[in-house]
């Protein structure tokens, strides 16, 4: 495997929460609860989760849009966590992000040529005919008409909206792009233009994704390595095949199985691992491990009469299995 | 299971009623810029117990179509110019708005996409469910207590007499839609629309609603119509499919038949720009995607809506929208290339070749 790029260590964000007449901080949110994961230079990293488990706020905290409250993020060699706000400005233009909503994160009074210029004219020394030649080219590279540039955001379909925000983060030559659910608000047949059009930047320029998304049978196609995150924490991460075809954590396993197959075949015949209840407040996270309270596995060990006793008490550590795989779960030598 | 008895009721189907009977149903909306034509000529009957799919993207006219079914728009802008829907000898599109009220909810159940938004917050869960029980049913302030009560138990929520007194916002996203489907079958419904019931929830609460969809099914023998986009959902949980594409059902089919043998261009590209569920095919595989954009419903259909992204379209397409045409038992499509053979012949070799 390559060379590291951005480097991840027993990150943790607490969002405080704050209550009474003298708005006292009564406890926190544990959005990311100590994280520990690498990106290649190159690789697609898939980071999976349903909604409300952190993986939003770990795209942001790696960009450092928040403070970690704990933890290390290392940006090649340039643990970026302490860096001072100037430090930090100058680092941006390697690091750039692509939103979810493609409507809200462009602003509906500027151009589109002004939307894309703007890193532009923040970040370098550009004059402004040569800002309006880079723009158009953006535009040309990601499938826009580049005589488009004076129009406003409105006049675009939701594909193209989101053509427009990969081009702005696209306008500084960045190394690194965290996408955050970036197909997620786009119909079926889009999200393969947007999808088809991230792969082939990432062929010609040698980026880096972070992609996040809930969506598992988009991320089985476009990642190298997949991880899973529950509860503020990494559950699971393995490359693709190895994730798909041979899960370790029982939700990985569970939420694998939760997708629907477009195949009436398959559906008929699988069998589902439904799990019960609800995920538990990231207030209040159950003491052991996070998934213990619907883990499947733990409930039926207990029920055969093993000694589960650990699941409940002590959080399982992170852990490498095999040559490039990490798991989080007391049981996973017996999923193998 | 569902499956075994769905495949009884096609065998069957023919001659059995359709408990709801969609025909030439129109609906398009007023607006300042002129008439969106909404959807379009849409046919449909729904046998009994049966789980028919409709599927499309925004805007195909999945949604209006159902709303349309029970007037449930706002009129105006929204107008419904042509069609009926016949439901239990009676034409629910000629209804008045008091007639209808008897209907929605008790005959016919509504499930939509956010319960958070469908629930009223300012009153208890149980209070919205004991509504439609005493409106409809006419039961009095114990029994209607005692029946939400086992409604509840029945979606599967835990304690239910006590949750009863609980808010919506008490609830989960999960457990919210659990309540929205029991107050949808409160009242013993014939026929249950479903607006893309699961969209808002994560696909492990997906999971625990289209299983719980599957058992009140057998339990219950309600025919339901379930709106998604996510061709997956359907795959799972359908008899039949409808796809829709520019306010118009552009095919129908049984569902094994729609994905084996899909005959509309439309159909066959949406399967195809799904990520292959095979594990080697991985990332070297490009996705298929569909260029263009959905059409704007602006003008009345005088041509295939789907022919500037179609790569089988031929002239007459561009000068004449296909009517629907059988092309095997119980499969319909709506594309010229059913009859103009010399065209383009190539969507019979054309799911070898894709």
């Amino acid at each position: 495997m390559s060379e590291k790029l951005v480097s991840v260590s027993e990150l943790k964000i607490h969002f405080p929460i704050h209550a009474g007449l003298l708005r006292r901080r009564v406890g926190e949110v544990k959005a990311v609860d100590g994280l520990s994961f690498d990106v290649y230079r190159g690789e697609t990293l898939g980071l999976v989760g349903e909604s409300g488990c952190g993986k939003s706020t770990t795209g942001r905290a790696v960009l450092r849009l928040y403070d970690p409250t704990e933890g290390s993020v290392t940006f090649e060699d340039t643990d970026i966590a302490d860096l001072s706000d100037g430090d930090m400005r100058r680092m941006r233009p390697r690091m750039q992000m692509i939103f979810q909503d493609p409507q809200a994160c462009l602003n509906p009074r500027m151009t589109v040529g002004a939307i894309i210029g703007e890193p532009l004219m923040e970040h370098t020394s550009m004059g402004a005919k040569e800002r309006q030649e880079r723009v158009r080219e953006l535009l040309d590279q990601v499938g826009l008409n580049p005589d488009f540039v004076n129009r406003y955001p409105h006049e675009f379909s939701g594909g193209q909206r989101q053509r427009i925000g990969i081009a702005r983060a696209l306008a500084l030559d960045p190394d690194f792009i965290v996408c955050d659910e970036p197909i997620a608000a786009l119909d079926v047949s889009i999200q393969a233009q947007v999808v088809n059009l991230l792969e082939d930047l990432q062929a010609e320029r040698g980026l880096t994704y972070l992609f996040i998304s809930h969506d598992l049978s988009m991320v089985r196609h476009i990642a190298s390595r997949v991880a899973v995150m529950y509860l503020g924490k990494i559950m699971e991460l393995a490359p693709v095949a190895d994730l798909y075809a041979d899960p370790l954590h029982p939700y990985t396993k569970a939420l694998l199985s939760a997708v629907p197959v477009a195949d009436p075949d398959v559906e008929a015949t699988r069998q589902r691992t439904i799990l019960t209840g609800d995920v538990p407040s990231p207030a209040n996270p159950p003491q052991g491990c996070v998934f213990c309270t619907r883990c499947p596995l733990a409930q039926s060990k207990k029920a055969a009469g093993e000694d589960v006793e650990k699941c409940f008490t002590a959080p399982p550590d992170w852990r490498s299995i095999g040559s490039d795989r990490f798991v989080a779960c007391h049981f996973a030598e017996e999923a193998k | 299971m569902e499956r075994e008895l769905s495949a009884g009721v096609n065998t069957a189907g023919t001659s059995v009623e359709p408990v709801l009977s969609v025909e030439g149903l129109t609906t398009r909306f007023r607006t300042s810029a002129g008439h969106v034509h909404a959807v379009n000529d849409v046919n449909f009957a729904l046998r009994p117990g049966e789980l028919l799919g409709v599927v499309g993207e925004s805007g195909s006219g999945k949604s209006v179509t159902m709303m349309s079914c029970l007037k449930l728009l706002p009129m105006p802008p929204a107008e419904i110019t042509d069609g009926r829907v016949m439901f239990g000898g009676r034409d629910l599109v000629s209804l008045s708005e008091d007639e209808l009220r008897g209907v929605r909810g008790g005959e016919i159940g509504f499930i939509f996409q956010d319960p958070m938004t469908s629930l009223n917050p300012v009153f208890t869960v149980g209070f919205q469910l004991i509504e439609p029980l005493k409106l409809h049913m006419g039961l009095s302030g114990r029994a209607a207590r005692k029946r939400a009560a086992e409604l509840l138990a029945l979606v599967g929520i835990p304690s239910p007499d006590a949750r009863l007194d609980d808010y919506p916002h008490q609830f989960s996203g999960g457990m919210r839609q659990r309540v929205m489907i029991a107050i949808a079958l409160a009242c013993d419904p014939k026929v249950l629309f479903a607006d893309e019931p699961t969209t808002a929830l994560d696909v492990t609460v997906q999971a625990q609603i289209i299983e719980l969809v599957k058992d009140l099914r057998e339990k219950t023998g309600t025919a339901i119509v379930w709106v998604t986009h996510d061709l997956g959902v359907v795959a799972g949980i359908a008899d039949r499919v409808a796809v829709m594409y520019g306010g118009q059902i552009v095919e129908m089919a049984e569902v094994d038949k729609l994905y084996d043998d899909p005959r509309h261009p439309y159909t066959r590209a949406l399967l195809e720009t799904l990520p292959s569920a095979e594990l080697s095919a991985g990332r070297d595989e490009r996705l298929r995607s569909i260029p263009g954009q959905a059409p704007n419903l602006r003008k009345a259909l005088h041509a295939c809506p789907f022919a500037p992204r179609c790569e089988h379209v031929h002239e007459r397409c561009l000068s004449q929208n296909p009517p629907l045409f059988d092309v095997s038992p119980g499969q319909q499509s709506r594309c010229w290339l059913e009859v103009d053979e010399d065209a383009d012949v190539s969507h019979q070799t054309g799911s070898a070749a894709a």
